[in-house]
Parts: C-alpha cells; structure tokens; sequence
C-alpha cells in the first residue's frame, strides 16, 4: 500500500467520526482525543493509513470517534492485535490506545512485548489510576491506601509507575503528558510518531466521576511550577516558579535530590543538564513521586534502534534473495520422492 | 474366511523370492527404547527407506513428555511403530510383529503388546542388574520364562556398536549412541531394505561434525553386516514385502504437519493472500510454527507471541489488516484464545486456527494424542459464537482440510476451526503429491467501493461481510467487540437489532452447509442395521474393522464425519437409515453428544481415552458385541 499525502490539508475536526463521544462529561478522555486530532492534523497524517487500536475500558472507546480506521478489541490485547496489524501492512501508522488497567494489569504482558520488540507504533496509556468502566475499583497504578468499591479500607499492595514499567521493558521513547496540557500534547504525540518503534506515552488523565484530583497537587495551575519538571535534552533540569529549584545527583551517591538554586552554594552549574539517552537517569526521572519531588513531563527516553517490523521484513527479503519461491508444486516435490507407475 | 484362519495359513505357507527371503504381506515393527536411544529417529529412517521401497505405510511414534527421562526407567522409554505392506493399509498396526527392544524397561513397557511367537530384538548390553531392576523386574526377564513364547534374539548391541566405531576418533559416550543405527542396519538387512538414504540423511545432518557422521555410518553399516554373517537362530529369516499397489504418481512421506503447512500456502496462494501465522510453542502443535518460518520467501509472516493470546490477537489484526490471519495451538492454548475467537466471530474476519489435540484436561498427556476438544471447536466459547469446525483424518486429508479451512474462512468472513490431532501430526504415510493447479481459485475480493459503504454490509448469498482494509481510500471504519447495528455497523445497544445480528451470524455458518459435500457413506450401504460414525484420526482404524465385519456378511456401514460443523445437509437423514449409531472417539463421547442433540437419534458412544490409537480388532470386537445387543 502507498502511502500518499492528502490532497488538502485536513483541520481537527476532520479527524472526527460523526459517532457521539459517550464519556462522562468533563472526563480528561475529552482532551486527549482533541489533541491527538490536533496532532494528526499538524502532522498532515491520512486518516486511510491511520489506525487506532484499542483494548478495553473508558480509554479504549477512543477509535470509535476518530474518522480513521480503528479496531476495538478485547481487554488488554491491544499491543498484540495492533501488533499483527503493522506486520501484515507495515506502512499503517498504527496507536494504540488503552488506559492503566487495560495495559497495565490484564494487558500488562502484551505492553510489555510490544515495547521490547520494538515494533513501530505509538502506545498511549491514558492512566486515571483507577478501573474506570468497571465502576471505580482501584487498578494497579492506584496509590497504597485508595479507597475504591473493592478496597473499602484502602488499597493495601504497591503500585507501578507505567513509565519505569515501560523503562524496564527497554522502550526506547518513554514520555508522559497531562490530559489537559493541549499546548504540548500535540507536540509531543508528533514526536512519538515520528520515533522510529515503539513510542510510550503515559498521559496522566483525570477521572471525574471515580477519581477526580488523584494529580491536582502537581496539575493545579497553582502547583504545575513546583510539582512538575519538564525534560528536556541538553537543558537543564529546573522548576519551580522562577526556576530557582532544580535535580542535581547527591554528591557522593546514585540518588537524584531537589535543590534550590543559591542556597547552600548551589549553583546553576550543579544542576543535572538532561541526558533522554541514558537510561539509568531516565529511571529516576520517571520513579520522582510527589511530592518530595516534582513529576517528570516530557520526553524522558529516546535512544531509537531498529525496529521489529523493519526487520522482520528485511529478512524476508534477504531469505526471499538467498532462495526465492519455487512453485507450491515443486516445493513439495523437493526431498525424497518415488515414482509408482 | 474367519480372520484366524487366514493368520494360520499364512504362518503355514512361507512363500520365498529369489534370493531365498520370505515374503510377507505386511509387517509391524515397533522399536523401543530409553529417550536418548534415539528411537525416533531410527523409526523415522527406517519410515523413509520403507516408503522408497514402495510399501505402503502408515507410523505412531509414541514418546514420554520428558526430553530426557531418567535413563533406564519405564516413564522414559520412548517407542516408534510402522506397518508397512505390499497393500493399502490404513492404521500403524494393532500389534508388533517385531519389538526392538534398547533395554529392559521397553522391554517391560511393551512386550505385552508383541503378538505371540513375535519376533523380540534385545539389546543385552542394556541388561545389566540395575537396568533390570529400574525396569520393575524382580528377576531377570531372560532367565525366567517371561520370553518364552516369543522367538528371541539376544545381541549385545552396545558392545558390537562400539567394536565397529573403534577405529574412528569419537568418544566412548559418542560411539555409544551410535547403537540405535547399529539396530536399524540390523533391521535393514532383515527386511532388505536400502541403507543409502539414512547414509545420505547421516552426512547431510552430521556434515560440520564429519567424525560422527562417520561413526554412525559405520555403525549402521555393521548391523546390517551383522545380519548378513553371524549364525543367527535359525526360525530368524530375512524377508521381503513387496510393493504395495497404489495409484500411479510421486510419491513421498509425510506427516501431518507438513501436509498442513503446505495446504495453508496452497491456500493462500488460491485467495490471494499473505499468510501471517502468529503462535506460541505447545506440544505438539510447534513443529507447524518451524515449518511454516521456514517459508519467508512466499511472503509468509511468521510470529513467535508472548502468549497464545497475542499469538491469536495479532493473528486477528494481521487478517483486520488484509492478511490471511493463522494461530496454531493444542487444547490448552485454544482455551486461552476462546476470548479473541469471539471477537473474531463478531467482526467477521477471517482467521484460522489449527488445533493440534491433544489428551486433556488441562496440561494431561501432552504427547499422547486425543480427540476431546471438539466440545470446545464447536460450543467453547461465550455468547452464541458459532464457527466453522472441520476435522483431517489423516495426514493427507490435512492438506484438503487446511485448503479448505482457507475457503470457507475467506468466502464466509469467518474464524475457522481446522481440528488436527497430535496423532497425525507425527504419524507419517506415503503421499501421492497432488497438483495445486487442481485446486480452483478464490481469490478474495477486498472492498473498494465507497457508495454506500459501510462495514457489515452483507453479500446477500453467503451472508458474508465486506472485507475493507486499512489503506483503502474512503472505507476509513471502526469495528470491534461490541454488537454493530445490522444497517450502519456502527455500534448499538439495541436488544432487537442484537437479536437480528445474532441470528444472521448463525444463519451465515450454518449456510455453509450448502457450500459443502452431502455426506456419505464410506462403506456399506446407506442404511441398515448399523453405522460406525467416525470423526478425526479414526478414520483408518474404523474403515478397516467394519470392512473385516462387511466381509463377514454383516450388516454395517461406515460414514466419516469431515466437517463437524455446520453437519452436512443430508446427515441426520442418513443417520436415521439405520437401526443403530456407535460412534467410536478418542474421548469420552462428545461427537455422539453432538449427534443426539442435533438430530435426537439413539447414538451410542465407544470411548477410548487411552491416549493411544484404537487397535482395529478392539474396534471390531466391539461392533460384532454391540451387534448382538
Ligand atoms: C476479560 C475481561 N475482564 C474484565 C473486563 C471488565 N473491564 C472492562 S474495562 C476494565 C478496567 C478498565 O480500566 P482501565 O483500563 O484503567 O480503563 P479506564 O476505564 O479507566 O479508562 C475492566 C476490568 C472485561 N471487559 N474483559
Ligand atoms: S468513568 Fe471516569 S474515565 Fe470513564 S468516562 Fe467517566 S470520567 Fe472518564
Ligand atoms: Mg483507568
């Protein structure tokens, strides 16, 4: 299949499927979908080429209201249906969509699989920390002691970060968002595209009904400047609202720290200059908690390699090249045969 | 002629060739011995030659689930059986007429199946005290009378394989497993067969390791050498089974797997589509996966999956995204793919999945074979998910079903269940090659048109949606688990609309019925006092037992069922012919149950769920048994 540009640049809003949006109003799902439409429309994507895979949950409806090819699927299998969508049509540009219980808990294994092998799409995990659809019980990036319909008392086991997950699973484009942070949302999803394999991005998003203000102490206009810091390669790693806080690695030890900026002599000489290609530095950006620290945004990770597909494909050629097809017929014929007359 | 008859007067009437050996009409091999003897291979050379010879053949190896048991314990023997015949034979043979046996626990796991006065090959370097008694013996099973109405021959295997590799620089360990091709040399010459395609197999596989290429060479070229010279007893002669008389054509061996895997290309090729196979190992289903990655040139996408659920979701994508989506699997990994079946029943794509059965519950005998997944084919999954079941019976009839499994899952825009079973992937029997280009085209037809599209438009015959894929200009949709409406294929919570869309998806599969052969009878007449219903693997067995009861003037038939599900048209009709329905199954009776409840006919059931093959004279004795009833 070619991929052709289409004629006419297509706004947002042409990304939209004319099927109702059937999230609870003022779901963060809202603005994930408007700025992945944005996204879509920056980057003159075509909606024939494009399509959107999407396990099971709220996250998951998200195919069914862009006017792009998508395919629904069942709870936690996304990463495997999309991945036998780019091996058979590796010139699809395919997402994949799905929230924390989706790919986290039942799916945990296919994230896990998609990421490592590297194959090239966009996998983005839209973490509410809750079981949205199922009516609110707590999910695995639930913080200890949530109280939800199946933890009465409070969630008693250990939660995961998404984005050390997807670290330790050697994804090699790592980055995390906020639903509602429209001005760079596009952006980044522009740069998950582009990421040549599998691109990660958790987008951090509020549920309402179930678990609304789970991040307002980092999300809240009022605390953005000090509870997040935003990674950026070759810059430093300020915050705060002058940027007059920074991370710097305690001397002496293999441990980030948050330190102010002429105090106790620091400089801004001290402060950690963002390096997204080391990966040990990486996990520790991605595992700052809130709030002795701010939250890392941005990319995190990006260390491109060879993708999955690519090479899947390069060694069919190549095995295509050594001993090209022979007719069915006479591929059964090869071996020992014998004659009956 | 009762059949003891016949067996008397051929034991009485020893017909000789020119060269003084004894022609016999067919035989039963069976060898056996420790997992590391090497069995398995001595069976699968020894198959090739035969097939080269001409004869016909049909195989069962049988071997532990352990790769390497402890040596020497009877849970680690390992055993390969052939019948081969100057005549069509359809079953591995109900009982060896000669038993190779490597040590004393093969000796003790299968002498009892050695018909009387067989002929027992021991290898008495293997019988040593602690042997023996690993095996469970008390005494020694040569010194007493436990062989005594077998005709028995004694050689120390171990020690002659390793005097004829002294002079070749190998180890002790080394010259050692040389011993199981001593044994086939040995079985050569007894049965004249030729030794040059195992020399050939040997320098192919050993050819970066010339040494041990050399050291099996030798040892195989001293058994037959063996044979030819030592002072053997006397009642031990060569002998010789001719050609058997088959249709003119090429001819090769082969098993199950490979009939499968070449059936699925030619199926492709006749749709026009890539074959993406996603999979995850299982016993013994793997073997298709290898084969299969070994295609990459006909643009055939192999997939090693995580999980069988990944292996049947990307499956699933890979047909969302115009591929001829495969999985391949055995019992317990289907039941992990019965989730993403549903949802290839609901969006209507075409996928096919092999099962290779296996003897169940649960993880069971994974190497024994078994037919109890067909509850599961047919009824194994939530909601009303009806799908198209077919069943080979044997490892020709694979490549058929396998092409037409490709057929129905294109034409019908459906998942497809192609039951194989463990026993015909491994099993091998001669194959006359067929002629791809007697196979007519169906090539798919994706959908292009933009006027009016929409996802489940139906074709108004086949009942089949439109297959529009990614890429296509126009046709940009969603589908997915839940329920689409009828006239948008958008998604609706409508319960009539539900109701429809149910029904339309039953009626699509159950429409196949008239895309498919009337079933008939595969011998006898079309109704009377008896049918045999077979499905599967049985296939050989069950014709030959009611052929040997035909012959005896009785009145029953036999009729295989192919095509489990939808039945054929005609079925219930014929089933009713006949005052009585024994369906014989390797499981405890789900074909029969299907029978009764689609056609409320008193069939009987015949379970064997012994994890091995049905032995034909069982099978007769049940029939003459249940005749009387
Ligand atoms: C096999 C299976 N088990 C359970 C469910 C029920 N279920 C649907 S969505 C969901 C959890 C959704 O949580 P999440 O993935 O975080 O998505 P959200 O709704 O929060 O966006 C569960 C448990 C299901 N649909 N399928
Ligand atoms: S339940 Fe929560 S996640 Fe789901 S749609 Fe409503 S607000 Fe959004
Ligand atoms: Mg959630």
């Amino acid at each position: 299949m070619n991929v052709q540009s289409p004629p006419v640049a297509l706004k947002p809003n042409d990304y939209a499927s004319d099927q109702e949006v059937r999230w609870c109003p003022g779901c963060g799902d809202y603005a994930i979908v408007k700025a992945v439409q944005k996204a879509l429309s920056n980057m003159g994507a075509d909606p024939k080429n494009t399509v959107f895979v999407s396990g099971i949950g709220c996250a998951a409806r998200f195919p069914y209201y862009m006017a792009t090819y998508g395919f629904h699927t069942i709870h936690g299998r996304a990463p495997a249906v999309a991945t036998g969508v780019k091996l058979a049509n590796p010139d699809l540009d395919v997402w994949v969509i799905g929230g924390d219980g989706d790919m986290l808990s039942i799916g945990g294994n296919h994230t896990l699989h998609v990421l490592r092998r590297n194959i090239d799409v966009q996998v983005l995990l839209f973490n509410n920390e809750i079981y949205g659809l199922t009516k609110g019980q707590y999910s695995p990036t639930s913080k200890v002691g949530t109280r939800s319909p199946s933890t009465p008392a409070g969630s008693v086991d250990s939660p995961v970060s998404a984005c050390v997950f997807a670290l330790g699973c050697n994804a090699r484009f790592v980055a995390r968002s906020v639903d509602t942070n429209l001005k760079v949302l596009p952006g980044l999803m522009q740069e998950a595209k582009e990421n040549t394999g599998a691109s990660f991005v958790e987008i951090l998003q509020n549920c309402i009904v179930y678990n609304d203000g789970v991040y307002s102490s980092f999300t809240d206009k009022a605390n953005i400047a000090d509870g997040q810091v935003v990674c950026e390669h070759g810059k430093p790693l300020l915050f705060g609202k002058e940027n007059e806080k920074g991370l710097r690695m305690t001397p002496g030890k293999m441990e980030l720290e948050v330190v102010t900026i002429g105090e106790n002599g620091v400089t801004e000489a001290d402060i950690l200059i963002h390096d997204e290609t080391n990966r040990p530095l990486a996990l520790m950006l991605a595992g700052m908690q809130p709030p002795n620290f701010p939250v890392a945004m941005g990319v995190i990770f990006r260390d491109p390699g060879p993708s999955y597909d690519a090479a899947v494909y390069d060694q069919i050629a190549e095995m295509t090249e050594k001993s090209p097809a022979i007719p069915i017929n006479e591929l059964m014929h090869k071996g020992k045969t014998w004659t009956v007359v | 002629m009762p059949t003891n008859l016949i067996g008397t007067m051929a034991t009485q009437l020893k017909e000789t060739d020119e060269s003084g050996r004894e022609i016999l009409d067919s035989v039963v091999i069976r060898f056996a011995g420790d997992s590391g003897d090497g069995m398995q291979l001595t069976g699968t050379q020894f198959t090739q030659s035969t097939a080269l010879m001409g004869n016909d053949l049909s195989t069962f190896p049988d071997f532990p689930a352990e790769i390497r048991a402890p040596v020497g314990t009877t849970y680690g023997v390992s055993a390969f059986q052939i019948n081969f015949a100057s005549h069509a034979i359809k079953t591995p043979g109900d009982a060896p007429d000669v038993l190779v046996a490597m040590n004393p626990a093969a000796l003790k796991v299968h002498l009892k199946d050695l018909v009387p006065g067989g002929t027992l090959i021991l290898n008495l370097g293997a019988f040593n005290a602690r042997n023996i008694e690993k095996a469970g013996y008390k005494e020694s099973p040569l010194e007493d009378n436990t062989l005594d109405s077998y005709r028995v021959i004694e050689i120390d295997i171990s020690k002659m394989t390793l005097a004829a590799v002294e002079h070749i620089d190998v180890t002790q360990k080394e010259a050692l497993r040389a011993k199981n091709l001593w044994t086939l040399g040995l079985m050569c010459w007894m049965y004249d067969r030729d030794r040059q395609p195992t020399i050939d197999w040997l320098n192919q596989r050993f050819g970066k390791l010339p040494l041990i290429a050399e050291a099996n060479i030798a040892a195989l070229n001293a058994g037959h050498a063996f044979g030819e010279t030592a002072e053997l007893p006397s009642e031990i002669s060569t002998y010789v089974v001719p050609k058997a008389k088959v249709e003119p054509g090429i001819y090769r061996a082969v098993t199950g797997v490979e009939t499968t895997c070449w059936g699925l290309l030619t199926g492709a090729q006749k749709a026009g589509l890539n074959i993406f196979f996603g999979s995850y190992p299982i016993t013994p289903a793997s073997p298709l996966l290898h084969s299969l990655s070994n295609l990459k040139a006909y643009g055939v996408v192999t997939f090693q999956a995580e999980d069988e659920i990944s292996a049947v979701c990307s499956a699933l994508g890979a047909s969302y995204a115009g591929s001829l989506g495969i999985t391949s699997s055995s019992g317990p990994g289907v039941a992990l793919k019965s989730e993403a079946l549903g949802l290839a029943v609901v969006t209507e794509l075409p996928l096919i999945i092999v099962n290779f059965q296996r003897a169940g519950p649960s993880t069971g005998l994974p190497t024994k074979t078994e037919q109890s997944d067909l509850y599961q084919s047919v009824y194994g999954r939530n909601g009303d998910t009806p799908m198209p079941v077919i069943a080979a019976s044997t490892a020709s009839d694979c490549y058929d079903c396998a092409i037409e499994a490709v057929r129905l899952a294109t034409k019908y825009m459906t998942p497809v269940m192609f039951l194989n079973e463990g026993f015909l992937a491994n099993a091998a029997e001669p194959w006359k090659l067929p002629d791809t280009d007697d196979v007519e085209p169906f090539p798919v037809e994706f959908a292009s048109e933009t006027e009016g599209f929409h996802p489940y438009l139906r074709d108004e015959k086949t009942l089949a949606r439109n297959w529009a894929i990614p890429g296509t200009e126009g046709l940009e949709h969603r589908i997915g688990g839940i329920e689409k409406d009828y006239d948008s294929g958008n998604i609706s919570y409508d319960s009539d609309n539900h109701h429809k869309m149910t029904k339309v998806r039953a009626q699509k599969i159950l429409g196949i019925a008239d895309d498919i052969p009337e079933q008939e009878v595969v011998s006898g007449n079309n109704s009377g006092k008896m049918v045999v219903v077979g499905w599967g693997s049985t296939f050989g067995a069950i014709e030959q037992a009611t052929r040997r009861c035909q012959e005896d003037g009785l009145d029953v038939s036999h009729i295989h069922i192919r095509y489990i599900w939808p039945l054929a048209r005609n079925l219930g009709e014929l089933l009713k012919g006949f005052d009585k329905i024994l369906v014989p199954e390797m499981n405890n009776g789900q074909l029969v149950t299907l029978l009764r409840s689609e056609y409320l006919v008193p069939a009987e059931s015949l379970a064997q769920i012994t994890g091995q093959p049905f032995k034909v004279s069982d099978l007769e004795r049940e029939i003459r048994s249940r005749m009387e009833d």
